[in-house]
């Protein structure tokens, strides 16, 4: 068996989590210190990828990155492609899997008691030292779980990634991608065989999630 | 005066309109809840932005609409002592004390203050391993740590049991007692409050009803809200017939009071002040008993006036009670002229 297909799936998932991590928290954070009375709408926006269908995204994301795209041109003047390549996919997946791991995130943070940060004002703290001393120590329950809901989706992505990345073997063809691909040209056994691979990485990501959030409200004193 | 407040601040309908000056000791703010006390606090320490006006604390500026200072709640080394006392869940007794300070600082004051607080073997426990009076303990150590120029309490105490509370409230009063500097304690308790403070400001729907020293407020209220908030349970409107008698109209009842009154609307009788009486003696009224209220050491008596629908509560204590099972139901309450409140 080739598996190929599940270290570019791997690669995909594991760079977009990453990426997805970091951006999901920033937005959060940037969400909840927003007094703007447009802020239904910003998080509107952030929220919408969730509930889009994934070909629309990927319609988006051609339109955005594509050769007369506003970046996809800015990104051909410094001579990177990414239409059609695995860097490509990855942007599908950070778009898909952001708003579960934004959502997640947020929601942590607005159950933060405000108390606590209106204490830490009055002893001094900068926001800076309040954010990451208190605030974040205190969501990592639910970040962590947001980071595996988050790295599951980018894993299962299908629609957006076909769309931008295409279905490239060896290049940017993912598990789910080959699966189609399998059914398609009537290889039931080959899809069964990946089919099952991509259950028991869905699987771990939910088992490994549940011995997280075990872990996180039974010790670390919160 | 160390502390000067001059501040309005409207929110939601709300609107808090608060004057007052407090100097080194402790001054209470008593009120209903929704009041504006917790917001006025919030307000000196920086968490909440008044709408305009002036903060002072020790002839610094903290908030000053009209220069447009409004320095951030980190720089105005204020201590606020929250009802659920916020500490930091994810830290030790150590971490809460020593995190608002600076390195050098850190090695003077924590254990000191470990040791002052009776905290010493608990260092590394986290808030959910602590009682709540270690809890209070451990946020007052993390506030006095860093010598703040001003202490406020909010509610400290309104979360918690009878006993405990007391226990707490003796605790507190003795690093009160030893703070020399500006104190503000918010409550809704007038026992509390009467305990604690030595000036108290009763504060109603966002105004400072009345401010001055506990003891004169609360023998002499002049004010409606005072009255209310120092316990009266018995307040009506009321008529000037003449220079000696006032009617108490939702009662019907007339009163000889202690003379030269002016611009007086309603009357106060604390529930405590009514005595039996006979027909004949002064400001005697009668009754009829509709409801009585029993309370661990106390009677309270809903009476109605003769005629008259609005009740009057008569308060006694249980042994004094005993003689009045004996000796029937009261026909006739009366009320000296000297201690009938007279009320804006």
């Amino acid at each position: 068996m080739d598996f190929t297909p599940l270290i570019i799936s791997l690669k995909i998932a594991v760079v977009a989590t990453v990426i997805t991590f970091f951006l999901g928290i920033y937005a959060a954070r940037l969400i909840m210190n927003m007094q703007s009375r447009w802020k239904w709408l910003v998080d509107g926006i952030f929220t919408l990828p969730l509930v889009l269908p994934p070909t629309v995204i990927g319609f988006f994301l051609l339109l955005i990155l594509g050769k007369n795209g506003f970046i996809g041109k800015f990104l051909l003047n410094m001579n990177i492609r990414v239409i059609f390549s695995w860097q490509g996919a990855v942007i599908a997946a950070v778009v898909v899997s952001f708003p579960l791991m934004y959502r997640t995130t947020r929601g942590a943070f607005e159950q933060i008691d405000m108390n606590l940060v209106y204490a830490a004002r009055t002893l001094g703290l900068s926001e800076f030292k309040i954010f990451w001393k208190i605030i974040m120590p205190l969501s990592l329950p639910s970040v962590g779980a947001g980071t595996i809901l988050a790295f599951a989706r980018a894993m299962g992505e299908f629609g957006a990634t076909l769309m931008v990345a295409g279905n490239i073997p060896n290049k940017t063809q993912t598990i789910s991608l080959l699966i189609y691909t399998a059914v398609a040209g009537g290889d039931m056994e080959l899809a069964m065989r990946w089919v099952f691979v991509i259950v028991v990485i869905s699987l771990s990501a939910i088992f490994a999630m549940n011995i997280w959030t075990q872990t996180q409200s039974k010790g670390g004193g919160v | 005066m160390s502390l000067y407040v001059d501040i309005k601040k409207s929110l939601n309908g709300f609107k808090l309109d608060v004057s007052f000056e407090a100097g080194k000791y402790t001054t209470g703010l008593l009120g209903a809840s929704g009041c504006g006390k917790s917001m006025t606090l919030k307000c000196i320490a920086g968490i909440e932005k008044p709408d305009s006006g002036l903060i002072m604390l020790n002839d610094k500026i903290l908030f000053d609409s009209k220069k447009n200072i409004n320095i951030p709640p980190q720089g105005r080394n204020t201590g606020y002592l929250f009802q659920n006392y916020a500490l930091f869940p994810n830290m030790t007794t150590l971490q809460n004390i020593s995190i608002g300070l600076s390195k050098h600082q850190r090695d003077k004051v924590v254990m000191e203050k470990i040791e002052k607080f009776g905290l010493s073997g608990l260092e590394n426990r986290y808030p959910h391993q602590l009682s709540g009076g270690q809890q209070q303990r451990v946020a007052l150590a993390r506030i006095l740590a860093k010598e703040p120029d001003i202490l406020m309490l909010d509610e400290p105490f309104s979360a918690l049991d009878s006993f405990l509370k007391w226990q707490l409230e003796q605790e507190v009063i003795n690093v009160l007692d030893g703070y020399n500097g500006t104190t503000l304690f918010v409550s809704h308790s007038r026992d509390e409050v009467y305990r604690i403070c030595s000036d108290v400001a009763i504060m109603s729907n966002g105004k400072i009803d009345t401010f001055g020293d506990k003891k004169q407020i609360f023998n002499k209220p002049t004010t409606v809200a005072t009255a209310m908030l120092t316990g009266c349970k018995n307040i009506s409107k009321a008529k000037k017939i003449n220079e000696t008698t006032i009617e108490a109209t939702d009662w019907g009842i007339s009163f000889v009071v202690k003379p030269h009154f002016d611009d007086v609307n309603f009357i106060g009788v604390r529930a405590h002040f009514l005595k039996i009486a006979l027909q004949n003696e002064i400001n005697s009224f009668e009754v009829e008993v509709m409801k009585i209220i029993e309370s661990p050491f106390a009677i309270t008596v809903m009476l109605t006036p003769k005629g008259k629908s609005i009740p009057i509560y008569w308060e006694v204590e249980k042994p004094y009670w005993e003689l009045v099972k004996k000796t029937g139901m009261p026909k006739f309450l009366s009320a000296q002229p000297d201690k009938i409140l007279l009320l804006k």
